[in-house]
């Protein structure tokens, strides 16, 4: 049995690197007594999977893991484990979902195929950023130079960026729900495409005319596009035609709901 | 000012490993300041991976938040990275437990365990804002103390540290909380300072250096004696009687990013009587303290169980020789009961005496994740082992290590000292024929047997038998080093690591230094010398340079030997060990005299136990089976070698 976690990473928790937080899960798991699968062979390990490293200092309100509960195990109550997870993580990192998927969809990492971001950007001028969303969204092309391989080589973004726009102000609830979460505008949220080679969030503000860097960047949403429609990944994995019986989403709400208000 | 988090977090972005900066651990505490509680910021002088795991500091942390009286947070040396970001923003050292300025608090209490971290204390001093000179301070600054096995000889840094702590600290904090609360109280008036010093200084245990005056003759120290009547002419340490009063750390702190000993640490006993020579720890934290078998047991169970880490190390300065270990081996490994952590779980023993009874142990319990096993025989000849009285013989090293082959360990580490007292080549090359034997044994059981041996530099200690001896040059050290580097050139499977020479010597002359060597302290931290222990940032040149500008002699602190008749720097403090005890067991030394464990042989009145009345806490009567340590065993094995060294030493003090 499979299970997929939606879980936070917000706050002061967020300067901690994507092996710490393979690390804190490891020991959360077992000290919240989940009777994870175990490799086999010399050094063993516990059968859990994460899906695109994060940056360390950026944050989310969508980072998942899959955990392989052991074949002899009783599967647990959900409810009551997510509840108990976020327990017993550090402040910042909290478990909003959970569910069962199917152990043979395909790993996070590859299904994944693009995230939304946002930026907090308090000493930028929202007119501003408006102007510039539109010019770059209207570009044919976002020329970038990167160092791969020790190579230099020329890129385009332009085809990785879904939707760029700017936020005077977000939705209350959000920050209602998640205390730690940047309260300081003005925003900038985009849609970034993972395939075929993932864009990291500063590459997009340093094709802004101003060199832009953001005081807090947050990673909102993971996607996996299925026939042409987007899902959020524990939908689209329980939705998947080959999981049997009913999906068992213990906190249906996904993050969609972080609104904000336009920036003019 | 209640956070600097405001500020420090637009720096985090900016600097390598931020996590380092945030706290957040399991078991981390958000105390409540108030007007009457004293307030301690324990800070380790080094980076946080190193410092975190620091058991000293852990349990002053949660004694003393237990205190109604007291709260404490903690601090760690910034790496250089942030310090800048630190020092161009104006933002002040901070604890990591709510971000406080660490000049808000009364009391900034160091860890002082190793002579290369004191320029980075001075540094935590001077980015807290507070003058690193302890006469510049005033009532508004914190006091600033030190605790830890370098406090026994603290006169180096007697120029900035308000008091010491000798000793075990689990109980004299509540002595210290009481008269700086009552300081607090009194609302620190102008010129209070120096009368809080004065009643710090009658704490049993605490010394106050700027409560004694030094005097000198030429380069020689003649004495350290009080400034008033009521501060003791002779400071002694403290000592717990009874672990089993301190159940501590009882919520050890699980950092969210990896750190050194990252795992479940579990103190089986305090203080070692094997009397290994060489070694400070062993001399300074007698008498043995055995933590009762069923108390190390609970806190496993609970330890794991609240941790989720899956491994256990039983602390203590030789783990197998502690009366309960089969029994919490065996518990430990076949499971905790109904509150059993996923997945198995290991322990390790950080202190591995050298004999197969041990490592038949360390097979039972390394069931997991197998790595590797280190011994340290400390010399490589018979003769010298005698010398400093590591009592293992040729036969108990190979045992051990044939039987850690035969049960699947494939790497072994090996760790010496080279620069013992009467060391000849022989015994350095010594150190290589057992390596290529070890891996000779190995041979027998896998294709491609490893031993890696590591050589470390020997630096007298003070309060031990060999403080008198004049240690190595570092042109002799890197030529011992060298003999063993041609030696096993050829020795497939053996590989050799060593200590920096130029470290060991500053290390020695701080070890045994005296009060003239604060400034040098001070400049070399000026001039940016932090970060010591770490090789990238070790500069021995300005040492030597501050030495020079000051007009002291490397050779006379660290390669003189001292006479009977010297007076040493720690004279007016005691480990409560008798100076003529280790004048004697100096001598024994050099005539090749092994000395038997106290634990279980008739006392040699050390004075560890009779001069606090108290003793051992030991639950065996008899020695652990396996091994020639302190069973009583024919120690006359091995071939006598010459040793000359009386000579010289007789010479000198004729001089």
């Amino acid at each position: 049995m499979r299970l997929r976690l939606r879980f936070t990473k917000l706050g002061k928790v967020r300067f901690i690197s994507h092996r710490d937080v393979a690390r804190v899960w490891e020991r959360v798991l077992r000290r919240a007594g989940v009777p994870v699968a175990i490799t086999e062979g010399f050094s063993p390990r516990p059968k859990v999977h994460f899906g695109l490293a994060l940056s360390t200092g950026h944050e989310s309100l969508g980072e998942y893991l899959d955990v392989d509960l052991h074949p002899d195990a009783t599967a647990p109550a959900l409810e009551p484990l997510a509840e108990q997870l976020s327990d017993l993580l550090p402040p910042g990192m909290e478990v909003e979902a959970i569910a069962e998927v199917d152990r043979r969809a395909t790993s996070l990492q590859q299904a994944v195929t693009s995230c939304t971001w946002l930026y907090a950007l308090p000493d930028a001028e929202p007119g501003w950023l408006s102007e510039q969303a539109d010019r770059l969204l209207g570009a044919d092309e976002l020329p970038v130079t990167r160092t791969r391989k020790g190579k230099t080589v020329h890129d385009d973004l332009r085809p990785a960026v879904v939707s760029l726009e700017a936020l005077e102000r977000l939705d209350i609830r959000t920050t209602d729900r998640h205390p730690e979460f940047p309260s300081q505008g003005p925003f900038l949220r985009t849609e970034l495409s993972t395939q075929p080679r993932g864009v990291r969030p500063q590459e997009l503000l340093d094709v802004f005319d101003r060199p832009l860097r953001a005081q807090r960047t947050v990673r909102l949403h993971q996607w996996i596009t299925l026939d042409g429609a987007r899902h959020e990944p524990l939908l689209a994995a329980t939705r998947a035609p080959h999981v049997t019986g009913p999906p068992t989403l213990a906190a249906a709400e996904t993050a969609e709901d972080i609104a904000g208000v336009r920036a003019s | 000012m209640a956070s600097v988090w405001p500020q420090l977090e637009n720096l985090l972005d900016r600097v390598q490993k931020p996590a380092r900066y945030i706290g957040l651990e399991q078991g981390m505490q958000r105390p409540e300041h108030g007007p009457d509680t004293v307030s301690w910021l324990l800070t380790y002088p080094d980076t946080y991976e190193i410092g975190l795991p620091n058991a000293g500091l852990q349990i002053l942390y949660e004694i003393l938040n237990e205190r109604p009286d007291a709260v404490a947070e903690r601090s760690y040396a910034p790496w250089v990275d942030l310090e800048e970001l630190l020092r161009e923003g104006d933002v002040p050292l901070f604890s990591v437990d709510t971000h406080r300025p660490a000049g808000t608090f009364d009391v900034l209490a160091f860890n002082l365990s190793a002579e290369l971290t004191y320029t980075n204390l001075l540094n935590c001093v001077d980015l807290a804002g507070v003058p690193v000179h302890t006469a510049a301070r005033t009532e508004e600054h914190p006091l600033v103390l030190a605790g830890g096995h370098c406090t026994y000889n603290p006169e180096p840094m007697a120029d900035f540290l308000d008091a010491v702590v000798l000793g075990d600290g689990e109980e004299v904090v509540a002595e210290i909380c009481e008269v700086l609360g009552e300081w607090r109280r009194s609302g620190r008036p102008a010129g209070s300072r120096p009368d809080v010093l004065r009643r710090l200084a009658q704490v049993p245990g605490v010394y106050v250096p700027s409560m004694y005056d030094v005097t000198y003759d030429g380069e020689h120290l003649v004495s350290v004696t009080p400034r008033h009547p009521d501060v003791p002419a002779q400071v002694e340490k403290r000592t717990v009687a009874d672990l089993a009063e301190f159940p501590y750390p009882k919520q050890q702190l699980v950092p969210l990013t990896e750190v050194v000993h990252d795992r479940l640490n579990v103190e089986v006993f305090r203080g070692c009587t094997r009397g290994c020579r060489f070694c400070q720890a062993g001399m300074i934290t007698r008498p043995v303290r055995e933590r009762p078998t069923a108390q190390v047991e609970q806190m496993v169970r609970d330890g794991l169980a609240r941790t989720g880490y899956d491994e256990v190390a039983l602390t203590s300065l030789s783990s197998a020789d502690f009366s309960g270990i089969e029994s919490v081996v065996q518990s430990t490994v076949s499971g905790c009961g109904d509150q059993a952590p996923a997945g198995p779980v290991s322990v390790s023993l950080p202190s591995l005496r050298v004999d197969a009874f041990t490592v038949g142990v360390a097979a039972q319990i390394q069931r997991a994740r197998r790595t590797g096993l280190t011994f340290a025989p400390e010399a490589g000849s018979w003769r010298l082992r005698q010398v400093i009285n590591k009592l293992i013989r040729e036969e108990d090293l190979y045992g051990a290590v044939s039987s850690a082959y035969s049960q699947g360990w494939r790497r072994m580490k090996l760790y010496f000292l080279v620069g013992l007292p009467t060391e000849t080549d022989e015994d350095t090359l010594g150190i290589a024929e057992l390596a290529r034997n070890c891996v000779e044994l190995g041979r027998e059981h896998t294709a491609n047997p490893s031993v890696t041996v590591s050589v470390g530099g020997f630096v007298p200690k003070p309060f031990t038998p060999f403080q008198w001896f004049g240690q190595n040059t570092v042109a002799e050290l890197h030529r011992k080093v060298g003999l063993l580097r041609e030696d096993l050139r050829r020795s497939r499977g053996v590989q050799l690591k060593w200590h920096d020479p130029k470290a060991t010597l500053v290390e020695g002359i701080m070890s045994r230094g005296d009060r003239r060597l604060g400034p040098v302290i001070e400049q070399v931290w000026r001039r940016g010398g932090v970060f010591q222990e770490w090789s990238e940032h070790f500069d021995v040149d300005r040492w030597l340079t501050a030495m020079a500008d000051h007009g002291l002699s490397p050779d006379w602190y660290a390669y003189r030997h001292r006479t009977e008749d010297e007076v040493l720097p720690w004279d007016h403090l005691s480990a409560g060990l008798h100076k003529d005890f280790l004048w004697q067991d100096w001598r024994d030394a050099l005539d090749e005299l092994g000395l038997e464990d106290c634990r279980w042989t008739p006392c040699y009145d050390c004075g560890a136990c009779t001069g606090y009345g108290i003793e051992h806490v030991v639950a065996s009567a008899v020695p652990p089976a396996g091994g020639s340590q302190g069973t009583g065993q024919d120690l006359a094995t091995g071939g006598a070698v010459p040793v000359d060294l009386r000579r010289p030493m007789a010479a000198k003090a004729a001089s």
